[in-house]
This record gives structure tokens, sequence and C-alpha cells, in this order.
């Protein structure tokens, strides 16, 4: 359409930058997020993350060494070292100013002598190198406080992954997941002659399997894994949202393209008015379900749990489920099914043989939206499977404990917060062409 | 058992039952109980055919029914009973008592104010964001990152929008992004043209968009007589009551025109933005404007795609201008994708819990409903007042229903 409207260039440029600020507004809280999710806790604290390529001035309270390495020179007890390195902080730094009482931390430059009276007295350079000497022998078992206004390099690390997942978990599961990714081709290449819908769908389900299984086997789900914090147990909360989320999305769209088949090419009486019930229905605020269901599972035993999250993730989703299955269904095209019942194939066999595989984009569309919710729900999981124990919490809702909890701590927080967030983002990016397709069945006409 | 294995055994006997349910109750039917073949082979198609949709439907039927319909009317039920008699029926007791809670109006007000702007905001930003992508080059790739939010649950949004609101007290270098830039701001002409011009002028715009809603609300009313016919007397109804809810929020907007132009703001000072009353509830809509956007963009934009290019053409031909053509061309007629939108919106509206959950939990006057809702029934273990605010989001929600299944109906036919 540039031939026509707004074709002028100096309007171009408009719609090019107003673009780019949109994006950009968009994206910027998310970016933040993830940055802040690779900094150390004190350069999170230091300054802001848009800020994190530059080197930056940092207060950082830190110790000499302790007494038991003083050295005696002459009538002096002497301790000296380098004030980072004593600390475990390698990054090379520079300090502008220190002091030694929290209420004047730059009192003195680098190079300058403080008097601390009984004791000691202290130098400190600009490169961190101290030397703390005094006239009577040091006691103690610490060392003395030294407060550094320093400034730092950046610094990215993955240790704030290792704190909310366990060691070295991050690099695990890529390595598991690129050992699902080689077992899916060698399946791929295996069932290479066959067509039909299981040998499409052989390779992922390989592959998803396999990693489940060497994440299962090498027990990253159960929390305790080296170096895992537990009270902040990302990990288990981790499986349990895949737990939830799998059967979650499998079982109602099963359940949905039965019923939407029925619904698109079966004739029986009642049929419109079951079409109805479904549209209506699509819009009731689960908020309604809690209580009544609640009671319910108690009632017949199966309480807090994942066959309750299962069932009521199946209930709330299967509305549009079945809309989005039947609107897809009713377009296909009337005849290969007519010939089909003439050759005498079953309404089963068409099903399976023919609606199913043709309706792939459909099942795929609604499927990204289930397992988004699924994935992302709180509330649904909060009423129907956290018990007491709490073996079975879910991210969102580790998260928001954690909000409550770490709320200061952002390097937790962000962190675990952005493992939350990786997965359906892969799925989105991966799967967007069928989400929109879904988006656009479901909603326009 | 490990639970792991346990999860794993019991996904399988899940998915697995539910495959095996299909397949047998099939093959039950073909082979046992209506075989096609024999002597009355014609009739047991025939009847194996009456039986077989509903096979197909049960699990269907039976999961909305216990899962959506069943609680509409427990639900209904409960909101009349009170839990500390044993279940006693009370009558409109708990609606009764709900009503005479200051925060059950808090959360009145502020889901109201959350209909309102979330909806308003996220369409009005997508069908910007779906315009002026749809004209350049690069514009897939910016709507995708537009519509990434979309992936992200509002818990994790609830966390990123903390860290963007974060507070640190004054003289500590702020590491939230919008008490950064406030602090950028010290009273100087840049403070004057962003924090009180821009808010003027939007307000303005605003004003001037709902005067626009208003003459398209009623244009049809009064052309009535000379144009074909404008509808059913119900339409006029909704019309009327569109321009006079449009009327409301742009007197709304334009008498706080000069209170903004002239307030006086704490220049200099860090903000702890999520406790200030009122003003923390846009704060916590902002989360759900920055979710919903991509999804508006998304549908309008291929609606914008829908419109036939001779309308557009035609309408440059007799001199139109880029805005003339956007707002007098295009909008009118992708409408009713635009009410669909908003509708959409206007669910999730009501039923979010979430963010308000994560973030303020209603406290500093943020209350909404669906987490009122909540608190009720987990907290307070209230299940009758619980109910009877289930059953007001319910009601909320209910003429969009009327109005879904009267339009599934029209296009059926």
């Amino acid at each position: 359409m540039s031939s026509i409207a707004g074709s002028k260039p100096t309007l171009t440029w408009a719609v090019h930058l107003s673009v780019l600020a949109l994006v950009l507004l968009w994206l910027f809280p998310t970016v933040g997020l993830f940055v802040s999710s690779f900094r150390t806790a004190d350069q999170i604290s230091a300054s802001g993350w848009w800020k994190a390529l530059f080197p930056q001035e940092q207060n950082l309270v830190l110790r000499t060494s302790a007494p038991d390495t003083q050295v005696r020179e002459g009538d002096l007890f002497v301790i000296r070292g380098n004030i980072f390195s004593d600390n475990d902080r390698v990054a090379e730094s520079e300090i502008s100013a220190w002091g030694i009482s929290s209420r004047a931390i730059s009192d003195y430059a680098p190079g300058e002598t403080a008097d601390m009276g009984d004791d000691g007295r202290l130098t400190v350079q600009a490169n961190g190198d101290y030397r703390l000497e005094n006239d009577v022998e040091f006691s103690g078992r610490r060392g003395e406080r030294v407060f550094v206004t320093a400034t730092t390099p950046p610094e990215f690390t993955l240790e704030n992954y290792d704190k909310v997942l366990g060691k070295n978990v991050v690099q695990r599961l890529l390595l598991f997941m690129l050992a699902a990714v080689a077992f899916g081709a060698v399946v791929r290449l295996l069932v290479r002659e066959r067509t039909d819908m299981v040998a499409s769908a052989a390779p992922w389900v390989g592959g998803i399997a396999l990693l489940v299984a060497l994440v299962y086997l090498f027990g990253l789900s159960t929390g305790t894994v080296a170096g895992a914090q537990t009270t902040d147990s990302m990990a288990k909360a981790f499986f349990s949202t895949l737990t939830v989320t799998i059967p979650a999305t499998v079982i109602p769209i099963v359940i949905a393209a039965f019923a939407a088949y029925a619904l698109a090419w079966m004739r029986f009486p009642g049929r419109a008015l079951l079409i109805a019930a479904v549209v209506a229905l699509l819009v009731v605020p689960l908020q309604l379900a809690l209580i009544p269901l609640l009671r319910l599972h108690l009632g017949i035993g199966i309480g807090k749990g994942y066959l309750g999250v299962w069932l009521a993730h199946t209930g709330f989703g299967l509305p549009l489920a079945i809309y989005l299955l039947r609107n897809y269904m009713v377009g296909l095209p009337r005849d290969i099914i007519e010939c089909a019942k003439v050759d005498g194939a079953t309404d089963f066999q068409i099903f399976t043989r023919i609606v199913l595989p043709l309706s792939f984009p459909a099942l795929a569309s609604f499927a990204i939206f289930q397992f988004l919710w699924t994935w992302n729900d709180l509330l649904v999981a909060k009423v129907f499977l956290i018990d007491a124990t709490g073996d079975t919490t879910v991210m969102t809702n580790q998260i928001v404990e954690l909000l409550g909890t770490r709320g200061g701590n952002w390097e937790i927080l962000a962190t675990a917060a952005f493992v939350s967030i990786a997965v359906p983002l892969v799925v989105f990016f991966a799967m967007q062409r069928y989400l929109v397709r879904g988006l656009l069945a479901g909603s326009v006409k | 058992m490990h639970p792991a294995l346990q999860g794993l055994i019991t996904i399988i006997i899940g998915v697995g039952g539910c495959v095996g349910y299909f397949y047998f109750s099939n093959f039950v039917l073909d082979r046992f109980l209506f075989p096609a073949k024999g002597p009355q082979a014609g009739r047991n198609i025939n009847r194996a055919n009456m039986v077989r949709p509903w096979l197909f439907l049960f699990p269907a039927i039976f999961a909305l029914g216990l899962y959506l319909a069943y609680p509409v009317i427990e639900t209904l039920r409960l909101s009349l009973t009170d839990r500390n008699l044993g279940g006693a029926f009370v009558g409109l007791e708990n609606y009764r008592q709900m009503v005479g809670e200051p925060k059950f109006w808090e959360a009145m007000r502020n889901n109201m104010l959350w209909l309102i702007v979330v909806p308003a905001a996220s369409t009005a930003f997508g069908l910007m964001a779906a315009q002026l992508t749809d004209r350049i080059k690069w514009g897939s790739i910016a709507k995708s990152l537009i519509f990434m939010p979309m992936a992200i649950s509002f818990v994790g949004a609830s966390v990123i929008f903390k860290l963007v609101y974060d507070t640190r007290p004054a003289g500590q270098e702020q590491i939230g992004v919008l008490n950064a830039v406030w602090l950028a701001f010290d009273g100087g002409v840049w403070s004057f043209v962003v924090l009180r011009l821009l808010p003027a002028v939007l307000l303005a715009a605003f004003a001037v968009l709902m005067l626009y809603v208003i003459y398209l609300a009623l244009v049809p009313l009064l052309r009535r007589n000379t144009a074909h016919s404008g509808g059913s007397r119900l339409t006029a109804l909704v019309r009327v009551i569109v321009a006079a809810g449009a009327a409301w929020l742009g007197f709304l907007a334009s008498r706080s025109i000069l209170p903004v132009l002239t307030v006086a703001l704490p220049y200099g000072e860090p903000q702890t933005w999520l406790t200030i009353p009122f003003w923390n509830n846009f704060f916590l809509m902002v989360v759900l404007v920055w979710i919903q956007t991509g999804f508006a963009m998304v549908i309008l934009s291929a609606a914008l795609r829908g419109i036939p290019e001779e309308t557009i053409e035609a309408a440059v031909i007799d001199g139109a201008n880029p805005f003339d053509i956007f707002f007098r061309i295009k909008v009118p007629q992708i409408m009713g994708t635009i009410v669909v939108v908003w509708t959409t919106i206007t669910l999730v509206v009501l039923k979010v819990f979430d963010i308000v959950f994560a973030m303020t939990n209603g406290q500093w006057e943020t209350q909404v409903l669906a987490n009122y809702m909540y608190d009720k029934l987990f907290r307070a273990n209230d299940w009758g007042v619980g109910s009877a605010s289930a059953i007001v989001i319910m009601l909320l929600v209910l003429p969009i229903l009327v109005w879904n299944v009267y339009n599934a109906r029209k296009e059926m036919r």
C-alpha cells in the first residue's frame, strides 16, 4: 500500500521511529529482568541494570585478614595483603576512597593512613594493597572492617542460576536437551518412510521423553541437587509445573477433538443447543468453580493433588478447545468425509485417519494456548493442587512466595522469575505461527 | 515410590485412559452391541450412528457440566448459605454483609477503573501498533516482540514490573527504571512538558476521542430517516448508553486537565509507586496493558488487512489524508473486530487475580473483585461472602455471555 497512503518520506521515518520506540518500550522491562538474573547481588544493588555494561562505583564492606596471619617486624605487629583477594573478589578494582566507620565510609583517599587508636594504623592503596600495623599484638578472630568505594568492572555470572536451581543445573539441562535433540533426529531417521501422524509425532515425543527421563534419572527434579537452596527449591517447582502441564494439555485436546468432530460432522438432536452452551461456557469465570469443586474433590477423595488440578484445567480449557476445533473442522472439505463414508469407514475411523491429521494446525494452536495457561496459572494450582506439605508447589506460587520473603534479593527473584518465563518464551517463539492462527480462528470471523 | 516416577505413571494412566475410553467404547459399539453384519446389519448401523455422537460427546459434556455449569448453580446456592451455621439458608444475608464492607466498594471502584482503562488502552495501543507495523518491512519482527508478553505469566510480569517500580531510599542509586527517570526531573522546562503538558494533552485527546465515539454512536440514529434503517430499538438503546458513557468519561477527562496542569509534584524524591493511593491502580494496570496489547494488535492487524483496498483507494482519490483514511475509512470498517477485542480483554480483566495478588495483595487501596473473592474464600474462610462476590463477577460477565450466544446463533443460521 506504500503507493497510496502516507508515502511521504518524512512520514515513513516517523513510522519507523515510533515502531522502534514502541518495541523498545515493550521489550525494556523483560530485558531488565534477564540482565539482572546474570548480575551479582552487589552489582544489582549498586546500579540500575541498564548500566550493567559499564564499570561502576560500589560501596563494599570488606575485612582485612584475621589476626592469625600477623607477622612481627621489629616492634610492630603487621598484617598485610590485598583487600580484594583476601575477600575473594577476584575482579580488578580501583579504590577511589575508603573509610573505617560505617558513618564515614569515604574519609580517606588511597595511600592515606587511618589511625584507629588501640586497633592500630591502616594504610590502603588504590589497587587494594593494605598494611595494618600495631604496637601490640592483634587479638580476636576476625580482621578489621574496611569500607571501600571502588570502581568495579562489569561482572556477569551464572551463580544465581546455581543458587536457584542447584549447581550446574543449567549446564546439565543444556546437555540433556542436546541428547534429546539427537535422539529425536535418530527417531526421525528411523520413521522417515512413513507419513502418518504417529511418524510425525514420534521424534518429538521420543526426544521429550528422553529429556524427562534423563532429568528424573539424574535427580534434578527433587530439589536436592548439590548447592540448591532448599528453601527456594525452584528446581522441584519446575518439575511440579511440568507434571501439571503435560497431562493438562493433552487430556483436554483428546476429549475436545472427539466432541468437536461430533458437533461438526454428526447429525443428532440437540446439536445447536450444545454449541450454544459451549459458547456460553466460554466466558464463565473460573472463579465460580473454586469452592464447589474443591468441596467436591475433597468429598470424593481426590483431595488436593495432580489428578484434581488436571481435571480442573481440563474442565476450564474445554470450552475454548471445543469451540476452536469445531470452527476448524466445520471448514474441512465435505467431499473427503463423505467419500470415506461411502467406502464404509466408520465415524471413528474417519475421525482418527482423516479429520485428526487434517486438523493439526488447530490442534497445535490450542495446545499452545493450553500449555501457556497451565504453565502460567496460579489460581487453579493454589486452590486445587498445593497442599500443606508444599511438595507439589508450582513455580508461579514459588515466585509469589519469594516476592514475600526475598523481596529485596533481586538476584534470586530475577533468576527464579526468568526460569519460569524461559519455557513459555521458547514455546512462544517456536510456535508463534500456530498461536496467531488460533487467535484468529477464535476471535475473528 | 519416587514421586517423579509416580508422576510419570499417573501421566500415562491419565492420558492413556482418556484415549482408551474412546477406542474401546467405539470398539464395543461396533463389534458387540450393533455389529454391522448379519441379518439386521442396516438397522444396526443406524442405531450405532445414533449412539456414537453421545459416545464422542460424553466426556466433554460431563467435564463441562461438572466443572463449569454445576459450579454456577452451586455457587449461587452457597452464596445464600452460611458456613458458620452449618450451611443453613440465610437468604441475602451474605450480600447484605458484603455490601456493608468498605473493601468491597473499593474493589468495585477499582474494578470499574480497570474495566475502563485496560481494554481501552490495550485496544488503542494494539490498533496503533497494528497500523504502524503493517506498513514497514521489519513489521513482523516488531509484532512478535510486542506480542511476546502474551507468553509471560501474570506472576512473571509482576516480578518484571516490581523491578521497574523498585524504590530505594533517597541518596542511594535507584535500580528501578521509573524512579531513575523520575529523579531526572527537577522541576525545569522538561518536567513541565513531560509531567504536566503531556498528560494534559493526552487527557484532551481522550476527551476528543470520546466526542468522536459519541458522534459514531449517535450518527446512525440521527440519520435514521434518510439512510437505511439504523437497526432495532435494542441497538438504539445500546448506542445511547455508549454515548452517555463516553460523555461521562469525556467530562471526567476534560475536568482533570486543569488540575493536572497545576499539580504540585515532589521532584527529586524517590517515590514508592505501589503505595500511592489511587495512582497505584494505574501502575498495576500497566502490567495487564503490557500483556494484552500484543493480543489486540494481532487480531486488529488481521482485520486491517481484510479491509478491501478499493475503499482506501477511493478515499485517496478524493483527497483524504492518512489520518482521515485511518479514522474515517479503516476504523469504522473494523468496528466489529474492535468490539470483539474489547470484550475479550474485558473478560480477562474481570478474572485478573494474579497481578494484584503478587504485587500489592490489595493493600494501599488496590483491591479488585477477583482478589477480594480469593481473600474471602481462602483467608477469611467465609464461603458465603466469597460466593456472593463470585456471583457479582458472574453478573458482570452475563451481558457478554448473552451477546456471544446471540452472535453464535445468528452465525449458524
